[in-house]
Order: C-alpha cells, then structure tokens, then sequence
C-alpha cells in the first residue's frame, strides 16, 4: 500500500512538470487556434540563453530579467511577422507556420549559443524527505522530493496567477472575448493583434520558467526539447483550451503513467510503455470526452 | 555589389590557391562524418574534435611516414540514412578515403556490407556490432577498444573488486538501468550469464528513450534494493538517473556508470548529486599525458584547435577522439611499414588495422601512456584491447579521478556468443569465412 | 508554355475521362518517364542513385501517403514514420518466416501497415481535429516499442540493427543468384529502375483514386465531415478508407525505405523525427497535391546536402564548419517554410501552378 502511495505521489509530482510545458499550448491555442509546436525550442532558447549567461558569469538575477526581456520581445516579433501575416488561414497553415517557427529557433538557438550539455542548478534542494522520519505518526514508508514539490508550488503560484489575470484583467477579459470569436471580438473593438502579442509574450515568460526548471531536473541541452512530448497527451486530455485542464490532465498523465509503467508493464512482458502508455490513457479519455476533459464543445452546422 | 563580387573573386582565389597547395605534395584523405549539432552535439564535437586536433598535430610533425593527413567533414546529425549519404559522398573524393569513422553504432553497422563491397574499412572504436569481432568474417570491420560485453565482465570485475572478491560477489544484487534501445538491451543476456557464473542475482530495468524522466525505475530499484545499479544509459538518461537517484535516497556511489555514461557531459549538468559518480572508461579524462599537452602547445597554441570551449580539452569525449586519432594513425603507420611510406589505399589501411598492435613501449613514444590501453588487433580479435579502467567523478573539484588499474574483461565468456552471432551472420548473408593461419595474414591485405 | 485549354473538342466519353486531357501534357508525362527510365539509367552515377534518387522516391511515396490522410481527407497524422515501420518489419519478415518474393512482401507490408492504420485510424470516427493526433501518436510510439521490446521481430538479432541478406533479394525467378536477380536487386541502377516502377504504380493509383468517386469523398469528408454525411456520405467508411489506404503507402515506403534504400532494418530510423520531416514534406509541397508531394519530398531531403555542397565548392571541401552549415540550413528551412505559408499557402504545388498560368501568357502578360 505504501509503496502504491509513493508511486501515486510522485507520479502526481511528475504530473505537475507536464502540467508546466502543457500551460504554454494552452494559452496559445486557447487566443489564436494555434497548436503551437515551437513550444518545446522556445523552452530550449529560454533555458540555453539563461544557463549560457549565468556560465559567462552574470548575475542570477540580471541573466533571468535579460532572457525575459528576449522572451517578450521573440514573442512580439512572432506575432508581427508570422502570426499576423497569416491571420484568417486555416488552422492547419497556422500549425505549420509554428513548425516552421521551430525549425528557425532550433537553428538560432543552436547557432547563437551551442549544442553543448549545460549544467543548471536554480538552488532547489534535490534532497528526499523521508515521510516516515518527518511524520512517524502516519506510518507511511514514502519518498518525497522536495525538488517536485518546489516545482509544484511554482506551478501552482503560476496557475493561479494567469487565472487571475484571465478573470479580473481587462486583457484577460479580451482575451476570453478572442478566443470565443475572432470576428465578434474585432467588431466590438478589440485589438487582436495586440491580444495575440501579449498572448506571445506571456508564454514566452511561461517556456522561461519551465525551460528553468525542466533544465534542472534533466539539464539543459536539445533534448530539453523532448519535454513537450511529455506535455502533448496532457493538454489533450485536459482540452485543449483550458488552463485547469492543463493542470488535471497533468496529474491524470503522470498518475497513470507511473502506475502503468510499474503494475500494467508486467503484462508486456517487460518494461519502457510510459511513451505510448500515456497516449493510450488520453485516447481513452478522449474516446469519451472527444475535446477533452474541459475542453469547448465544439457545435457543428452545415 | 561590388563587394559581393569581391568576396565572390577572393573565394575562388581562395579556392584554387587551395587546391594548389594540396596537390603539390602526397595526402591520404580521411572523410570526417561528424555531428555537431542536434541531441548528439556534445559527443560529437567532442570526439571529432580530438581526432581533429590529433591529426593537426601529428601533420605539424610532417605527417606519417612524410605523407599528410587531409580530411572533409560532412554532419550526419547521427542519422543513419545522413551518415550513408556522407559515405557515399566522400568515399571517392582525393584519390580516396583510407577509412570511415562515424562513431555511431547505427552508420556503422549500415556499413558493413557496403565497406565490405568497397574495401573500405569501418572503424567503430569501443562500440559496433559485438559479432563483428570476427575479423575472418567481418573482415572490413573494426572495433579496437572494448566491446559490450567486455564492457560488462569489467563492471562486474570491478564490483567484485569493490567487494574484496569476486566470491564475495555471491547473493548480491545488480540492477541494471538501460536506455530502451538495442544499445541498451545488448547487455541484457551477458549480464544473466555473468551473475549466473558469480552467483549473484541480476534485474535489468528499461528507461525508455530518452529518459527525461525516471520516477517510476527509480521506484522499482527502491523496492528491489540491489547492491549495485549499473546504468547502460545514453545522453540525458545519465544525469537524469544520478539527479533521481539523489532524490530517491540511492547512494551514488552505488551506480556504476558504462562507457557511453562516462563523459563529462553526462556529471556536470547533474551537478552536486554526481559527486561519486564511478564509470568505466578506456581513456581517463585530463590533460597529464605528454600528447594532450603537445596538441595544446602546438596545435593550440598555433590557433588551428578545433574546440571552440578550450574547457573540454581532457574531456571525456574530447580525450576518446585523440585516442581514436593514434589507433588510426598507427594502424596508417603500421600498414606503411609493410607497404611504404607512401599514400595508401583503403585495402592496405585495412591490412594496417589488422596487424595494429600498441605495446607499452610504443605508447611510451607516443607520449600516451596512461590514455591509450595496449591493443593487439589480429585476424580473429578485430577489438584487441578488452581493457578498461574506472575514474570516478569529484564534483567538487570538477575531474574525474582514476580509482582503478585496467582490468580485463571475461574474454572466454563473450567468445561463444560472438561466435554463434557471426557464424549465423556469416550463413545469413553467404559470407566464407576467410582462413586466419599467420602466413596468409601477409598477403590477404586486398580480400 | 505554348499551349492552352482552351478551344478543343471532346468528341468521345473515353477521352473526356482521360488521366491528361491534353495531348501536350500526355507528351511532357512521357517524354519525362523516358528521361528517368532511359537517360538518368544510363548515366547517372551510384552516389545519384543509392543516395539522391531512390531515397527521394522513397520519401516522395511516403509524403503522398501522408498527403492522403492529411491533405485529402483532413485527417492530422503524426505516425508516418511509426506507420512506415510496421511496413518494412512486416516486409522483412514475411521474407524471412513465409520466403515471400520481395515485390510480393511489399504489397503485403503494405497491407499490413494499412490494417494497422485502420486501427489506429478508429479513434478519428469520435475524435476531431487536433486532438487526433493523440492517437496516431500513439501509434508512432506504439511502434519504437514493440519493435524494440520484441526482439523476435528482428529475429533476435541483439544488435537492434539487421544488414538485410542478399537472399532476402528474390523477384520472381528463383534464387538470387539469378542473372536477373544480380541485374535488379544487386545493382543501384536495378534498384533504382525497381523504386521508380513502384513508385510511378502507386503515383497512378493515386491520381486515379482521387479523381474517382473515392477521392471526392475523401474531399467531401475534409471540406466539412458533417455537411458530407448529409449528402450521403458514409463518413466512417471514408475516414477508415483513407487510413488504409494512407498507411498502405506509408508501409509500401517504410519497406522500400529498408529494402531499396538503406539496405538494412533498424526501427531507430523511423523516429518521430522522421514523422515530422514527412510532415514538413507535405507542408512544403502542397496539401493535396501529388505532384507537391514529390517536389516537398525533394525539397526537404534534397536541401541540407545541396547547402553542404554549395559550401563545400564556393569554400572549398570541408573548411566551412558543418554545425554553421547545419544551424543556418535550419533557419532557411525555417524561413523559406513561413514565407511560403505566407505568400502560399498551398506550398510548392501552388507555386507551380502560378507559374504554369503565368507562362500561358508569357510573354506577353496583360
């Protein structure tokens, strides 16, 4: 039982890191019906442009604020020279821009910086927390990490900040108003563009914070931009347009993906299904909920 | 525009002027199939760049036997469809590549046939297809270093040390955590022999690819607790499983890091939770041996390094480029001794392979002893070496120390499933194995 | 162009159904298949064919394959590769365990792989849109796992990779020491005249589906699935259809991609990597178009080695360092990829037709 409960903990843990990648598609699809697929570089460029700074010497603090400021102004500079030329394509030309996009950041980032294996230590405590020394009374022999939960609460605190700004801003209020009709929303006076540019910005800040921690927990180097794997089946489960989901889906992946890959693999005769053992979780979800957990319904006319 | 036209002019000036230069004197060319960037970067650079930097050095010193190495690089970005197309693009340039080096288990075992149809040797220093030892039956294929298998008696060797014997080795518990690929299953099999011969209990635990996440086989080794976890990992999986073991409470001490677990790229980003970290290695990392200080004065020094981060000089990968760089070197060296001092064909070099035997003393001349491990390649033992030492990784101090002398691997053991392996390859693809009596050996230089 | 339309009389059904109505084009059609079977046979070089020609047929058939579930039908598919792996596995051991002839065990790969494709093709009947890619991402995954936790698929070769044996090369006389044998499967030129003649079958096939009542109900299905259904459209069949038959090209591609091409079997090659760069090809190329499948195939492929050689001559071989080749290769790819969704969004395809209607007037445009 016990060792059940660790699996579940810390797969909920890992859950809340998807969760992190997960956030940053959702705000884009969820403003611009964009699936953004540059997630993952944009998370490689934030992290590689911080850890390279902070190698050549810069301050903890002014690196963090310099790769920031990139971030926004990469964001806006998407915006006015990718997204906005495109305005009123299909969905698919939208995609397809942003694979483009990718393939340009990988070549930059790489470019500008190096391919090289970076060392990233944010200062987080990497120590385990013994449950049973910290809390005798509840007899449960558990592993935490404090490093997860650290980036739990970050996630959390963020969360909870964006769904904040989306509920009491004006901006926030736009951008709900955007992301139900484009059309209705530019009628009734509202700066698309401008909206999509913050829209941009503000994940730029998101892929900062989770290229951060993403690049402690695994370093930092093109492999950083694997990450977003793990983020594609949770923002499906969760819908595609809602932040809360990101975050439910995150635990249902994670959850199910560490309770497979520790009870269900056995049945394979082996071990390593985490990959498509969590598509096959969100295809499940998704055969009953075709548009995710909180995801709009779509209604159809001919 | 008139400046593109004077860049344009210049180039072609440059062109030719090159072009001159090279033909004046006699060259062997060597096609440099490297990736520098991609997931794969940092071995990459690393590698090609100390086979780079050993070949500069060695033609300020006016090259082997007076004749000069030249050399391309085209990036495979460690594809192997992009590493055949190099093949096929470079293999004829300059009168001919001597050999072919893509430091990838998957270009090089795509090679076979066709270096074999080619007479090109494929060199594939402590990695490749295990059965490709058989030098009767692979007979254009080369692994000089070590192979998996001696990779894992060594491990285990070394355990065994750890434990005051291999009797000792008895009832204890080995974990193995694998990178899901062939790479990482290869060693499956060898280990169950190899604990069944020492009687200690083995569980192999899969990571699949690419291993930016470890919470549930951490899990698993935390309920099976084994003695030992060695880890067959594979670029993020490394530091990824020594950062999850420190969250997990496992000493890592404990885990026993493989050959492609070993570089300094694989501790560094781990930061604090690899300190401890042991690693097998055939190559200690550092700059104390006399050719590592050469190639920085001379090569350096004169501004023709290939590393742009002159922090990875002595660097794992770094340190395994120079020492592909002498084993190819020798064996151009070795087949001149027999053939001339001359520009060889790619079916001598492969006759230089073969008979490529570094003794102490030759290593001594070479100012590399301590980095390179004796070899004795022959016509049936295309690896020679079955040495490896083990360092283990100061994070404080940012090195690696060697903790151990070289050890040898179980060479009887791996014998017979090398052999079954070829000879099954051999009957698959109507291969005649060639006789390998000492007299033959001189003459089948062009099979 | 100095031919138009415009002007000609259809004087029976059987040439108004012709695949090329105009005689000018059915000249070019054949004058090119001429070329490529007689010209290029003749002269080109092994480097043209083992590494140029017959791995951008190759891609080409299998960017096509895409092209039918994504830019006919509307179906977003992420498994391309996964899909092409289930045809070379498949390929190589219906050789190996039932001794198929190889042209034979391609067919039949690609039946395989297009079951498999119905399979995961399922989920779209309930699913929509972007989050379909869930499940043939799934599949992708599906794929780099099984073959490499099953081994015997592989006949437990450790090494994960397999040099396909020369006797796996059979056609249809016997064994493969036939005079015909060593002409067409052990030559690059026999390969090469063997990936075109698949190649130009499947191509047929194609043009022919889609401009059948198959075809423009796979059209209807991608304009709008709903509004299709109304008009009597069996939407799940059309759907499953185009799976199959989309996965029937990508299992075709997967094996001649082992067999043809590389000439070995590793299922490393087909990662997800190379599910995105097919991707990429039918961006490229042309949603919906057979032609902009080839031209994406070749443009995707054909790009970064043209960029190192461009290098390589204007700087002479090997002085340019390849990981700035490589990194501006990529931000040109990037570039070219946007600007051309921006100023075309119906990619290469579309260009050419462009070009095709201004040349009717040149040169003298109004």
């Amino acid at each position: 039982m016990a060792f059940f409960l660790e699996v579940l903990v810390g797969g909920l843990l890992s859950g809340v890191m998807y969760s992190l990648v997960a956030i940053g598609f959702v705000l884009i699809y969820k403003s611009s019906g964009v699936f953004n697929f540059a997630q993952g570089t944009m998370l490689l460029l934030a992290a590689l442009t911080f850890v390279s700074m902070t190698e050549r010497q810069v301050d903890f603090k002014i690196a963090f604020i310099i790769t920031l400021v990139m971030m926004v102004v990469l964001g806006i500079i998407v915006e006015r020279t990718v997204m906005r030329p495109l305005a009123n394509q299909s969905l698919l030309s939208l995609f397809m821009a942003t694979v483009g996009l990718n393939y340009f950041l990988e070549g930059l980032a790489q470019g500008v910086w190096d391919s090289a294996v970076h060392g990233l230590e944010l200062g987080i405590s990497n120590d385990p927390i013994f449950l049973i020394d910290e809390f005798p009374a509840l007899g449960l022999d558990i592993i935490i990490s404090q490093f997860d939960i650290a980036a739990a609460v970050i996630a959390g605190t963020m969360i909870l900040g964006l769904t904040l700004f989306f509920q009491y801003t004006r901006t926030g209020l736009s951008l709900r108003a955007v992301s139900d009709d484009h059309m209705a929303a530019m009628a009734v006076g509202i700066p698309l563009n401008r909206i999509w540019a913050i829209v941009w910005a503000v994940t730029g800040v998101i892929c900062l914070i989770a290229g951060l921690l993403w690049g402690d927990r695994v370093s930092v180097s093109f492999t950083l931009t694997a990450a977003v794997l793990k983020g594609l089946p949770v923002i499906l489960i969760g819908g595609l347009t809602s932040i809360p989901g990101a975050i439910v889906g995150g635990l249902i992946i994670g959850a199910s993906e560490k309770l497979g890959e520790i009870y269900l693999a056995e049945l394979f005769g082996g071990q390593g299904i985490e990959h498509w053992w969590a598509y096959t979780t969100a295809l499940i979800f998704l055969m009953i909920r075709p548009t995710g957990i909180f995801g709009e319904k779509q209604i159809e006319r001919v | 525009m008139k400046t593109r036209v004077m860049v344009l002019a210049s180039a072609l000036v440059a062109m030719l002027g090159m072009s001159s230069i090279v033909s004046a004197e006699e060259t062997m060319y060597v096609p440099i199939p490297s990736y520098r960037v991609g997931p794969y970067a940092a071995g990459g650079t690393g590698y090609f760049g100390g086979i780079l930097d050993y070949y500069n050095l060695l033609n300020a010193r006016g090259g082997i036997g007076g004749v000069k190495l030249i050399w391309s690089e085209c990036e495979t970005e460690y594809s192997v469809e992009r590493g055949v197309e190099c093949y096929k693009r470079l293999k004829d340039r300059e009168g001919g590549a001597v050999f072919f080096d893509p430091l990838s288990v998957g270009i090089s075992t795509a090679l076979i046939e066709t270096g074999r149809a080619d007479k090109m040797p494929i060199i594939a220093v402590n990695h490749g297809k295990t059965a490709g030892q058989r030098g009767d039956i692979f007979p254009y294929y080369f692994m000089p270093g070590i192979n998996t298998y001696d990779e894992h008696s060594i491990m285990v060797h070394y355990i065994g040390g750890l434990e005051g014997g291999m009797e000792n080795l008895k009832g204890k518990k080995i974990a193995m955590l694998f990178h899901g690929s062939p790479y990482g299953r290869e060693a499956i099999a060898f280990m169950d022999s190899m604990c069944e011969k020492h009687g200690c209990s083995h569980e192999a635990i899969e990571v699949p690819h690419p291993g930016n996440e470890q919470q549930s086989q951490w899990l698993k080794i935390r309920k099976s607790k084994p003695d030992y976890v060695l880890l067959r990992g594979w670029g993020v999986m490394n530091p990824v499983a020594m950062q999850t073991a420190k969250r997990m409470g496992f000493p890592v001490s404990r885990l026993i890091g493989n050959i492609w677990s070993n570089s300094d790229e694989d501790v560094i980003p781990a930061g604090g939770a690899a300190n401890g970290y042991q690693a097998i290695t055939t190559h200690p990392a550092g700059t104390d041996f006399k050719v590592v200080q050469d190639i920085i004065a001379d090569v350096y020094g004169a501004g023709k390094g290939d590393l742009q981060d002159k922090s990875r000089l002595g660097s794992v990968y770094w340190n395994l480029g120079v020492l592909a760089g002498v084993v190819h070197t020798e064996a151009l060296r070795i087949a001149q001794e027999r053939f001339g001092n001359r520009a060889l064909s790619s079916s001598e070099t492969r006759w230089g392979f073969e008979n490529l035997v570094l003794t102490a003393e030759r290593i001594e001349e070479l100012g590399a002893t301590g980095l390179v491990p004796e070899l004795n390649l022959n016509c049936m033992d295309h690896v020679g070496g079955h040495l490896a030492k083990f360092q283990q990784w100061d994070a404080n101090a940012r090195q690696w120390n060697i903790v151990s002398d070289w050890i040898e691997g179980d060479v009887e053991l791996s014998q017979s499933i090398i052999d079954a392996g070829a000879e099954k390859y051999a009957a698959d693809n109507n291969i005649e194995p060639r006789p390998c009596s000492a007299d033959s050996n001189d003459d089948d230089f062009d099979l | 162009m100095y031919y138009r339309e415009a002007g000609r009389l259809v004087k029976s059904f059987a040439s108004d159904r012709r695949m090329l109505p105009l005689m000018e084009d059915r000249w070019i059609v054949i004058a090119f298949l001429a070329f490529m079977y007689i010209v290029v046979t003749a002269t080109a070089s092994d480097y043209l064919f083992s590494a140029i020609l017959i791995p951008m047929m190759v891609l080409g058939v299998a960017t096509l394959g895409l092209n039918i579930a994504t830019g006919y039908t509307g179906q977003l598919s992420l498994g391309t590769a996964g899909f092409m792996c289930f045809g070379a596995f498949a390929a190589f051991n219906l050789v190996l365990r039932l001794e198929m002839y190889l042209p034979f065990a391609f067919f039949f790969a690609g039946v395989i792989a297009g079951l498999v494709g119905i399979v995961f093709g399922l989920p779209a009947l309930r699913i929509k849109g972007f989050y379909l890619i869930v499940s043939t991402l799934a599949a992708q995954f599906f794929a780099e796992w099984v073959f490499n936790a099953y081994p015997w698929f592989l006949d437990n070769n450790s090494s994960g990779v397999v040099a396909l044996p020369p006797h796996h090369y059979k056609v249809f006389l016997g064994q493969e020491s036939t005079p015909f044998n060593a002409v067409f499967w052990h030559s690059y030129q026999g390969r090469y005249l063997i990936t075109l003649t698949i190649t130009l079958l499947l191509v047929l096939a194609c043009k022919n589906m889609v401009r059948s009542a198959t075809g423009r109900n796979w059209m209807a299905v991608r304009d709008m699935d709903i509004a299709a259904n109304v008009i009597g459209i069996s939407v799940a069949k059309t759907k499953l259809m185009a799976f199959f038959i989309s996965t029937f090209y990508c299992g075709v591609a997967g094996a001649m991609y082992a067999y043809c091409y590389i000439g070995n079997l590793d299922f490393m090659i087909f990662n997800l990597r190379r599910s995105f760069l097919i991707m990429f090809m039918v961006i490229v190329g042309g949603l919906g178009s057979i032609l902009g499948s080839f031209l994406g195939a070749i443009f995707v492929y054909g790009w970064p080695i043209l960029i190192t050689r461009m290098g390589d001559w204007i700087f002479g071989g090997g002085t340019l360092d390849t990981a700035f080749v490589e990194n501006n290769s990529k931000i040109v790819v990037g570039t070219i990829i946007i600007v051309l969704l921006i100023r075309e969004p119906g990619g290469f395809a579309a260009l050419w037709l462009t070009t095709k209607k201004k040349l009717r007037s040149w040169p003298f445009a109004n």
